[in-house]
């Protein structure tokens, strides 16, 4: 409640706020939503089907804490209201199907999740996307889904996946840093790849660099949505795995994941014992970018002769205030020229799961991004974090810029000069 | 209250979608940025053009209910609380910057238009809006305009008023009236386009503004002095006026607000210090150049114990920012956060500091005191907790008297903020009776049924706080009388 109370009301988040930008409503707004939080907490508002559907118009971007000038906490403000409007649910009637199924059979399970990478990559391998797509299959998915999985990428095979190394040692020895990489749920079955880049890369910065075994989805997604206690419970089973491998640095290379790893510390207000051993595992979590930059600089290899732009992971700039690492990282590969996006620290839709339940929102507010991304006139548009590249992939190709440009993750780009 | 149908009417003009009375919708507009007010609307419309504005007001008007124009909702007076109920009428879809004249020198745009982009729009062409209020980021320009909005550039400037030359205006009754225009010279008639300007929502509704700029200035030199005395701070204020140097800024801030800032923002700023003064100079080069060398000239004079003159745009930025982060570091230290407007003849600046310092240790309250030295513009702010009723009420016991204060000494309730709900029950000191009364007689002409903001500017209830001098010691305090 005291949090809520900070908010002084002065309106500093709105032009900050993209749903604002986008619909005009007070309600839509940081500030706006804040106040209804309020009025619930105070018992003026019921927790209701518009309550519910207000706090999750919200992207949980938090581009409004960089801008309130009181430095109201927002992100969990948003979570808790969600965990009010969940639980408020859960007394009435049970979970919807979907829910049930991400948060509860899948997202804890790190082999159900490979498992559902490796159907993906039969089904690719198949070809059936193209005869999906060819007879209408595609229909009987819902448009979000069916749109937003062009964009995937090719997936990596079950042999693929079979063949990665648990260390990866660097050249120089003793290597200058133990990391454990935190290979993320999704990150690991869509993007498998940028994980074995981002491996690359920290080796070639004088890492060793290790896949820890059981760890498992980071909970940020769970938290997001409301759903604390499963939250809590992946962020146990990752603790426990990280303190068991003796690694240095906890590194991943997803906005969102970091920002739900660094604040693992928040979610177990009243277990001392386990508030301890999550502060103790904060403290080594870095994301790729923010590692790199404190390392010696990598000598690169290979030019690349490309125009780049970057599209800030909401998450990794105003959740974790790294801005400048990862546009020095760019600056740094030979032959790159550096373009700056105009806003680019504003959402681009994507927002975890947000560009399936909030569709239309979410596309509007990628229009508006990829009209600004056009304008740098860049050959690659590069993103910190799997839900931005998914996004941004999607964006190309609804601009009608597939072919003329690509979305990339940060460490993919690195690892072609490498 | 809105009935069945006039809702169906209102819906008829602007939409479904912009007209809403679910429960949040309604929530989420019985604030703005005043801490301490809230009331609820009975609808909020939000219209897409003049004639859907002029519809509007024309049922509104027919059918009794209350119109509460509002633009972002920034404003520090309660201007925008519905506090009778009615409908909150946004301005924020007439957007438009319909055009940048670089021939007359003027730029005309909706009332939606928020101040920065303004600011950036005429500033790509070379020219310049200089009225820079706080929440500029957000705050709209039909909100300037209906509060007469200030900023930091007020000294050499001035503020929204000596800006806008033009406004096309809708009546309560629901006539679009267009006064004043691109003419430099225009003495026809009464000045209708100065009367609405600082008019809060209380006469019209604004659609439409044509605004004055000038050439943007080539350079820009930031300064700031630190002082061991108040007086000397204040002092040098008059000085460097009295020299006949007119700085486009000149901020305030006491030791109180410094260590605040200290402790939030560790910018190094000398504790020991009681006040600082952070100057800017625009103009060409060479002029800036000479100003700034006599400013400072003046500020060791006066007793400065440091001057220090920025050297590249960002040390100019990182002075400037200290004084931006006042706000933001008070903002932080308690739940509430009061932001007062007390202004007086900078002559009396001094005095007047003193006065905030002695009333907060009176009432045992946290006031700290920053602003725009330059005009006498302070804001003493007030760190509280609006849950604490005692103590909220000492508070508002503590600015009273810091209006009395000002008054006294030749001041005035409120520089740039409006009167608002918050400050109605003294407009009769600054005005008078016989002021209030036509003041009152100018609304009844542009609104017979009184239904625009009501509750604003003028106190309705016949309670209210009147001065009683009490002779003998001299000073002078508040009391609740029947009037």
């Amino acid at each position: 409640m005291d949090e809520i109370m900070n908010c002084m009301q002065c309106g500093f988040c709105l032009p900050a706020c993209p749903t604002y930008r986008e619909t005009g409503k007070e309600s839509a707004s940081p500030r706006g939503r804040i106040a209804l939080m309020k009025g619930v907490a105070e018992q003026k508002l019921p927790a209701d089907d518009e309550f519910e559907q207000n706090m999750y118009l919200c992207l949980g971007c938090r581009a409004c804490e960089t801008a309130c000038p009181a430095g109201v906490p927002y992100g969990s403000l948003v979570e808790t209201a969600r965990e009010v409007v969940e639980s408020t649910k859960k007394q009435s009637e049970s979970p919807s199907f979907v829910r049930k199924l991400i948060f509860e059979k899948v997202f804890p399970y790190p082999e159900r999740l490979q498992t559902l990478g490796t159907l993906l990559w039969g089904a690719q391998a198949a070809g059936l996307q193209s005869l999906a797509q060819k007879t209408g299959l595609m229909k009987l998915l819902p448009r979000p889904m069916a749109e937003m999985q062009q964009a995937v990428d090719r997936v990596a095979s079950p042999m693929e996946r079979r063949k990665r190394e648990p260390v990866m040692k660097p050249e120089t020895s003793p290597p200058a840093l133990r990391i454990g990489l935190f290979t993320g749920c999704i990150m690991d079955v869509m993007f498998y790849e940028i994980n074995q880049a981002t491996a690359r890369v920290l080796v070639k910065a004088g890492c060793e660099v290790m896949f820890v075994d059981n760890q498992v989805c980071c909970g940020a997604l769970h938290a997001h949505a409301g759903e604390k206690d499963g939250a809590v419970e992946l962020a146990k089973r990752n603790i426990e795995a990280f303190e068991q491998s003796g690694v240095d640095y906890v590194v991943n290379n997803a906005g969102g994941c970091g920002a739900a790893l660094k604040e693992y510390h928040h979610w177990f207000h009243d277990d001392p014992e386990w508030k301890q051993r999550a502060l103790n595992f904060v403290a080594k979590v870095r994301d790729a970018n923010e590692l790199l930059a404190e390392l010696p600089e990598i000598t690169f290899t290979k030019s690349l002769a490309m125009r780049v732009t970057y599209q800030d992971s909401c998450h990794l700039a105003h959740g974790q205030g790294v801005r400048n690492q990862p546009r020095q990282l760019l600056r740094s590969i030979p032959g790159v020229e550096y373009l700056e996006l105009n806003r680019a620290d504003s959402c681009c839709g994507s927002a975890g799961i947000y560009n399936i339940t909030n569709y239309e929102m979410s596309m509007q507010i990628l229009d508006e991004k990829m009209d600004d991304v056009q304008e740098t006139k860049a050959d690659v548009v590069v993103t910190s974090n799997p839900g931005c590249l998914l996004q941004m992939k999607h964006g190309v190709n609804r601009a009608g810029l597939a072919g003329r440009m690509e979305a990339l993750h940060i460490m993919e780009l690195l690892d072609r000069a490498l | 209250m809105v009935s069945k149908e006039a809702r169906s009417e209102l819906i008829s003009v602007v939409g479904e979608k912009w007209f809403l009375d679910s429960p949040n919708e309604l929530y989420v507009y019985s604030y703005d940025a005043t801490p301490l007010y809230q009331a609820m609307p009975d609808a909020v419309v939000i219209p897409g053009s003049v004639e859907e504005l002029s519809a509007v007001l024309r049922i509104a008007n027919q059918r009794g209910i209350n119109i509460v124009p509002r633009g972002s909702g920034t404003n520090l007076c309660g201007g925008t609380v519905p506090l009778e109920g009615g409908i909150v009428l946004n301005i924020n879809r007439l957007n438009k910057i319909k055009e940048i004249d670089q021939d007359n020198l003027t730029a005309t745009f909706g009332p939606g238009v928020i101040t920065a982009d303004l600011h950036k729009a005429v500033e790509a062409v070379g020219l310049f809006y200089p009225p820079d209020p706080g929440s500029m980021r957000i705050s709209t320009m039909g909100g300037n305009v209906a509060e007469c909005a200030g900023g930091m550039r007020g000294l050499k400037y001035g503020v929204t008023k000596d800006y806008i030359m033009g406004l096309e205006m809708v009546l309560p009754t629901g006539e679009i009236l267009q006064v004043g225009g691109k003419n430099a010279k225009d003495v026809a008639g009464y000045d209708l386009t100065k009367l609405l300007v600082g008019s809060e929502g209380t006469l019209a509704v604004v659609t439409e503004i044509t605004a004055k700029l000038l050439p943007l200035p080539d350079a820009k030199q930031t300064m700031v002095a630190y002082y061991r005395s108040l007086t000397d701070a204040a002092r040098t204020v008059q000085r460097v006026i009295a020299n006949r140097i007119i700085p486009a800024t000149m901020e305030f801030l006491d030791n109180a607000t410094m260590q605040v800032v200290e402790d939030f923002a560790r910018i190094g700023l000398p504790l020991d210090m009681e006040a600082m003064l952070l100057i800017e100079q625009d103009g060409s080069q060479s002029q800036v150049e000479r100003d700034m060398e006599r400013i400072a000239e003046i500020c060791r004079q006066e007793g400065a114990a440091e001057v220090r003159l920025a050297q590249t745009a960002d040390e100019a930025a990182g002075l400037m920012a200290a004084r931006r982060a006042a706000l933001s570091a008070l903002a932080r230290m308690r739940p509430t956060t009061i932001l007062e407007d007390a202004t007086v003849p900078r002559s009396r600046l001094a005095e007047m500091v003193e006065q905030v310092n002695r009333i907060a240790k009176k009432y045992d309250v946290q006031i700290c005191t920053f602003g725009h030295a330059g005009d006498g513009n302070l804001h003493p702010t007030c760190m509280t907790d609006e849950r604490d009723k005692e103590e909220i009420h000492r508070v508002e016991q503590a600015f009273e008297e810091i209006f009395l204060a000002a008054m006294k000494l030749g001041g005035t309730i409120t520089g740039e903020h409006g009167v608002g709900v918050a400050k109605a029950k003294y407009l009769d000191l600054r005005v008078g009776s016989a002021g209030v009364e036509l003041m009152k007689r100018i609304k009844q002409a542009f609104d017979p049924n009184g239904i625009m903001n009501p509750g604003k500017m003028f106190a309705k209830d016949t309670r209210r706080r009147v001065v009683v001098k009490s002779c003998e010691c001299g000073h002078e305090h508040a009391t609740e009388h029947e009037a």
